[in-house]
């Protein structure tokens, strides 16, 4: 008798947590990220990363592109009140899994230390696109383009080189081929 | 060159394309100069309430009881953060409401100015959209896409902020446009498919029941009309939830009650355990499953809402028709009459188990309760204000708490519009200054807020706006002297400790009525009150009645925290035998 749940809780059931990458086009007007962030905070939704920027200046449209971890059901209800938003265009919906879409995140790395570290460090970034956008005697600034979890394994990896400092985007999305998102 | 306009002027005549007549307001710095303009506008009655809150909760009223969005017009600051209450119960219960907000002006903004607090960003979570106009030129346009976002789809709040320099320049006014597009935010989602498949499961189910909401009356009058069709066209059950109330004919032989945590032992049961289940217009809300994982387990779910959002919130569904209530009524009727022309007699026989099913649960009586000759019983009281009130198309507001659902359980509604409560937010404090706007909205029917004694204290300053503007409101007061929904639930939930649940010190409702220069009314005993209520029904001038009923009187039937629809307690001595222990004991 006491197992019993609350009239106000969910479902006991454990559901699987999918990885969601959600890409909304939204009118860029003051308060619209606050608005589609908000809805996430208000409603209890997890945010990973963002990343936003207009991508139409004439029409003033931004791309507000959010990774988010949840349930199959709270994935629908996050693309479902994203649409009721009245700056809100469109909602795209793509899972991490999905091999239609190219997802990218960048990083800048600053190294510190002798130059033989700077070179290791150069090297080990070989397979993310590295540029080298900043050199000193004793320090090197590099940019990487990969995945979160590239990205993930890089920021550790080049601690032994001297890594002192990361910056790092929220990922963006975009499908391959000659289609586009409607 | 057309004629220029001040913002002002602007904000008005607005309200004058948008066929508004009456505004909700209290003036203040950030709005003086749109209260300068009211004069030049005589078609816009302003009523002044005693406190913005009353005016959000006066907007819902006259906009619940007419139809039409209700508007509000409050000052920077402390006016605008006193009507979140009731925008974010107009939000929940899905009211068209538009709140003009005055604003410090433009140039002082994020200054931390006299009376500026961030008025969209406090209300941007309680509005279905807000904007703050920086620029004279946007302001028609923006606030005639307020009304259009308010009163389209599911209705709800929304509020424009205009800082005070943009209320003094001037521009040219802009008509509203025709047919503007939302985004591409159509309504209508459904196909023919979606009907047929409708009608399919409707003509194999042998335990079907509707489940309807407030959904059908935000749909317009004419869904009710046509949602009683098919209630007799079909010859199901119907259950409604507290919002639904009046959408179908309370007194029905069809209809079997409020369905939820104090709703029929009928009509939960027969939620329970059918096998087809037609939500239209209704959330499955927390207060209406109970415990979700053992809700209406054997039965396919039919879900029929303008808000795709609510599809599978809560409940996942078998069949999810987005659509407005009135289009997919009529439609499914079309279809029906079309294709099953004999359905109501090939359906009898099938579903004849089921009423008698029905008919065992009705016979358990759930509303019944221990009638006495001493004290009034609550629900006494409410049967007789509503047998003494059934023939004048009355007008029912209420606060929050037992007296609430008394009054959703023993007052009948035959009409929609009728009934205007606080469903999804709970305010307590809603009733009376409810009652005021939808007094304002029929002058000359009878409006009568059921409340409690501690609910009503929360905005009792609203009876000097009834005084003022001669609105004859009715406010039934069921006295017992506690919070009776805490003290009942402290009864239940926490061993009778009924920690700050009483309230000492009430006012003598009495004087407190001749103090506003209105009219107070007090029953003490059964054998006055009908007396007394028609004393009241005879009086043309706003009534508090105070209707001393009994203290520990609890709200029965019930579905406990944490149980399934098929396990209500009924009444006190069922109380003992199921009572909450452990964990239903942590949920609310």
């Amino acid at each position: 008798m006491s197992k019993s749940k609350s009239a106000y809780s969910f479902s006991n059931k454990k559901e699987k947590l999918d990885t969601h990458i959600i890409v909304v086009w939204v009118d860029n007007e003051a308060g619209v990220l606050a608005r589609v962030v908000g809805l996430f905070s208000g409603r209890g939704y997890n945010i990973e990363s963002l990343a936003v920027a207009q991508v139409d200046e004439k029409l003033k449209i931004s791309r507000i592109t959010i990774v988010t971890i949840g349930t199959p059901q709270v994935v629908n209800q996050i693309k479902l009140q994203l649409r009721k938003l009245v700056p809100v265009h469109k909602v795209a919906d793509f899972t991490r899994e999905d091999k239609a879409v190219i997802f990218k995140e960048m990083a800048l790395f600053k190294i510190v230390g002798p130059n033989n570290k700077l070179e290791s460090a150069l090297k080990a970034c070989k397979k993310y696109n590295p540029i080298l956008l900043d050199k000193t005697k004793k320090s090197k600034v590099i940019q990487i383009t990969a995945l979160r979890r590239e990205i993930d394994k890089m920021s550790k990896d080049l601690k032994k080189f001297g890594l002192v400092s990361v910056s790092r985007t929220g990922a963006v999305a975009m499908t391959r081929g000659a289609d586009i998102f409607k | 060159m057309s004629k220029l306009y001040s913002g002002a002027e602007i904000v008005f005549k607005c309200m004058e394309d948008q066929n508004v007549e009456h505004i909700f307001g209290y003036p203040g710095g950030a709005v003086l100069p749109i209260y300068d303009e009211l004069q030049n506008f005589k078609s816009i009655k302003h009523v002044l309430v005693r406190h913005e809150q009353g005016a959000g909760h006066a907007a819902e009223g006259y906009a619940r009881s007419s139809g039409k969005p209700g508007v509000i017009l409050v000052t920077s600051g402390p006016g605008a953060t006193n009507v979140v209450t009731a925008l974010t119960d107009a939000y929940m219960d899905s009211i068209p409401l538009v709140c003009i907000s005055g604003q410090v002006p433009t140039h002082l903004i994020g200054t931390d100015a006299f009376q500026e607090c961030d008025t969209t960003g406090i209300t941007r979570p309680c509005t279905k959209h807000n904007w703050l106009v920086k620029d004279i030129n946007d302001l028609a346009e923006t606030i005639h896409k307020a009304f259009e976002v308010a009163t389209t789809g599911r209705p709800g709040p929304v509020l424009v902020d205009i800082p005070k320099d943009i209320q003094f320049q001037k521009t040219k006014y802009k008509k509203p446009k025709k047919e503007k597009k939302l985004n591409g935010k159509s309504h209508n989602h459904f196909s023919q498919n979606h009907i047929d498949q409708l009608i399919d499961l409707m003509s194999k189910s042998a335990k079907p029941i509707f489940y309807t909401g407030g959904g059908v009356i935000n749909s317009g009058p004419k869904a009710s009309e046509l949602l009683r069709e098919l209630v007799y066209a079909t010859g199901f059950p119907i259950t409604s939830t507290l919002q639904g109330l009046g959408s179908f004919p309370g007194d029905d032989n069809q209809f079997l009650g409020m369905l939820g945590m104090h709703g029929t032992y009928e009509a939960n049961n027969a939620m329970h355990d059918c096998d087809l289940m037609i939500n239209i217009g209704a959330r499955f809300d927390d207060r209406i499953t109970g415990k979700i994982d053992e809700f209406s387990p054997k039965s396919k779910k039919v879900h029929i809402d303008i808000d795709p959002s609510s599809i599978n919130k809560n409940v996942k569904v078998d069949l999810a028709i987005v659509g407005d209530v009135k289009t997919v009524i009529s439609s499914t009727l079309k279809n029906l009459k079309q294709k099953k022309s004999k359905f109501l007699k090939s359906n009898k026989q099938k579903t004849s188990k089921w009423w008698e099913k029905i008919q065992r649960w009705r016979s358990v009586r759930s509303l019944d309760y221990i009638g006495s000759e001493e004290t009034i019983k609550p629900q006494y009281a409410i049967e007789r204000l509503y047998e003494l009130t059934k023939d004048k198309d009355s007008y029912i507001t209420t606060e929050v708490g037992q007296h609430q659902m008394w009054a959703a359980q023993h007052y009948k509604f035959n009409k929609p519009n009728r009934w205007m409560t606080s469903g999804g937010l709970g305010t307590m404090g809603y009733g009376l200054p409810a009652a005021v706007g939808v007094q304002v909205a029929h002058p000359k029917k009878l409006v009568i807020d059921i409340a409690g004694e501690a609910s009503v204290l929360m905005t009792i300053q609203e009876m000097s706006t009834a005084v003022q503007y001669n609105l004859p409101i009715k406010i039934f007061i069921l006295n017992n002297e506690y919070m009776g929904m805490v003290r009942q639930w402290q009864e239940l939930l926490h061993d009778k400790n009924y920690s700050e649940s009483y309230t000492a010190a009430l006012p003598d409702f009495v004087k407190l009525a001749e103090a506003y220069n209105c009219v107070g009314i007090r029953a003490k005993k059964p054998e006055e009150l009908d007396d007394k209520i028609i004393e009241m029904l005879n009086t043309d001038k706003p009534v508090i009645f105070d209707c001393m009923v009994d203290k520990v009187e609890n709200c029965f039937p019930m579905i406990p925290s944490g149980k399934p629809h098929n396990q209500m307690i009924l009444g006190p001595k069922d109380q003992e035998s199921k009572k909450i222990t452990g964990k239903g004991k942590s949920l609310v």
